[in-house]
């Protein structure tokens, strides 16, 4: 008992975790006929705040789905469950020694937990650094998301696990942006 | 999609509890396989592991295995309706995939979250990730005001 509880305490390895996510996808489909995709939420969101907005915002969905947002409530409960019951406090993430280079070359310090705490922490929102890695960040995933008509999930998970080209030319996209970010946004900007 | 028009709040206790402890399941795996993390996220895009291409790579195998075989065998639902795979829209030149894919990409190596995990982490001891998700609901309300005269 002890030991498989050291066990779950550590990271799971990718080929573990992996194929755990890509099984959300049949059983949201057997169970209830749902296709996997959680960006959708996001509008979801804007249409339970601003309920009285014209009907632009479920423009793509004939109704708010409940059972969407849900999933998404579950989100940050499984969150919080992994890390106050199934973690070791103060873990490193095991990224490569290339990477940690890399990073630390532009200026990160910080490698506890899961995100650098000195960019992803309240204080830092009063900085440039911050405001655009936190609120510029987010603002295009959202805006992002829904102009692609999907995620990673959606879009990287369920459309290529159909082979949807629609999906394949997006994750190229995801991609394509995020090579961009990395390498002359980034340096930049931290 | 169903094509039974949806009541709001249509779903049963049931029904909710089983998304609610799926969603959680979920969070659990982003966290423990670790692919919230924006360290990991930064280190696929500086193609320096294998570590979330083998994770997203394993879950389209197996979500791709389970499609075809829904497909195949031409499965039901357990609420006895046949499975349904919309497939998304082909616009000309999907010009709104990798535009808007492009978009996002942007955002995801900033954030190093996309639409799932940064509700996880907001969850998860992170919660100036509250703060992302307000900005992300912000982007896709300006997406849903002005979004049609972008090219799709």
């Amino acid at each position: 008992m002890e030991s498989w509880i050291a066990l779950l305490k550590q990271p799971w390895p990718w080929y573990v975790t992996g194929p755990l996510i890509g099984l959300v996808v049949p059983i949201l489909f057997i169970a209830a006929n749902k296709r996997f995709g959680l960006s959708s939420n996001l509008t979801h969101i804007c249409a339970v705040i601003a309920p009285r907005r014209p009907n632009f915002l479920t423009r793509e969905r004939s109704a708010i789905a409940y059972w969407n947002l849900t999933i998404v409530l579950g989100l940050i409960l499984g969150g919080f469950i992994a890390v106050s019951f199934l973690s070791h406090p103060e873990q490193v993430v095991g990224i490569s020694e290339r990477t940690r280079a890399d990073l630390g070359a532009l200026g990160i310090t910080d490698f506890m937990g899961l995100v650098p705490r000195e960019i992803f922490s309240f204080e830092s929102l009063a900085t440039g650094r911050g405001l655009i890695m936190v609120l510029g960040g987010g603002f295009l995933v959202g805006f992002g998301a829904r102009y692609a008509g999907g995620c990673t999930s959606g879009h990287g998970i369920t459309g290529l696990s159909d082979i949807q080209v629609p999906s394949l030319v997006a994750v190229l996209g995801f991609f394509a942006g995020g090579f961009i970010s990395t390498f002359l946004i980034l340096p930049l900007v931290l | 999609m169903t094509t039974v028009p949806e009541k709001p709040a249509g779903e049963s206790p049931l029904a909710l509890l089983f998304y609610l402890i799926t969603g959680t399941v979920l969070g659990i795996l982003f966290i423990k396989g670790e692919v919230v993390s924006w360290f990991r996220i930064q280190e696929m895009f500086r193609l320096q592991s294998i570590h979330m291409y083998g994770t997203i790579g394993s879950a389209v195998m197996v979500g791709g295995a389970s499609v075809w075989l829904i497909k195949r065998f031409k499965m039901r639902s357990l609420t006895g309706e046949p499975i349904v795979i919309e497939p998304k829209e082909h616009t000309p030149g999907f010009k709104r995939y990798w535009m808007g894919g492009a978009t996002f990409g942007l955002g995801w190596a900033l954030l190093g979250a996309c639409p799932g995990p940064i509700f996880t982490l907001a969850g998860g001891g992170a919660p100036v990730y509250f703060v992302a998700i307000a900005s992300a609901v912000a982007g896709a309300y300006s997406y849903a005001l002005w979004g049609s005269r972008l090219p799709h």
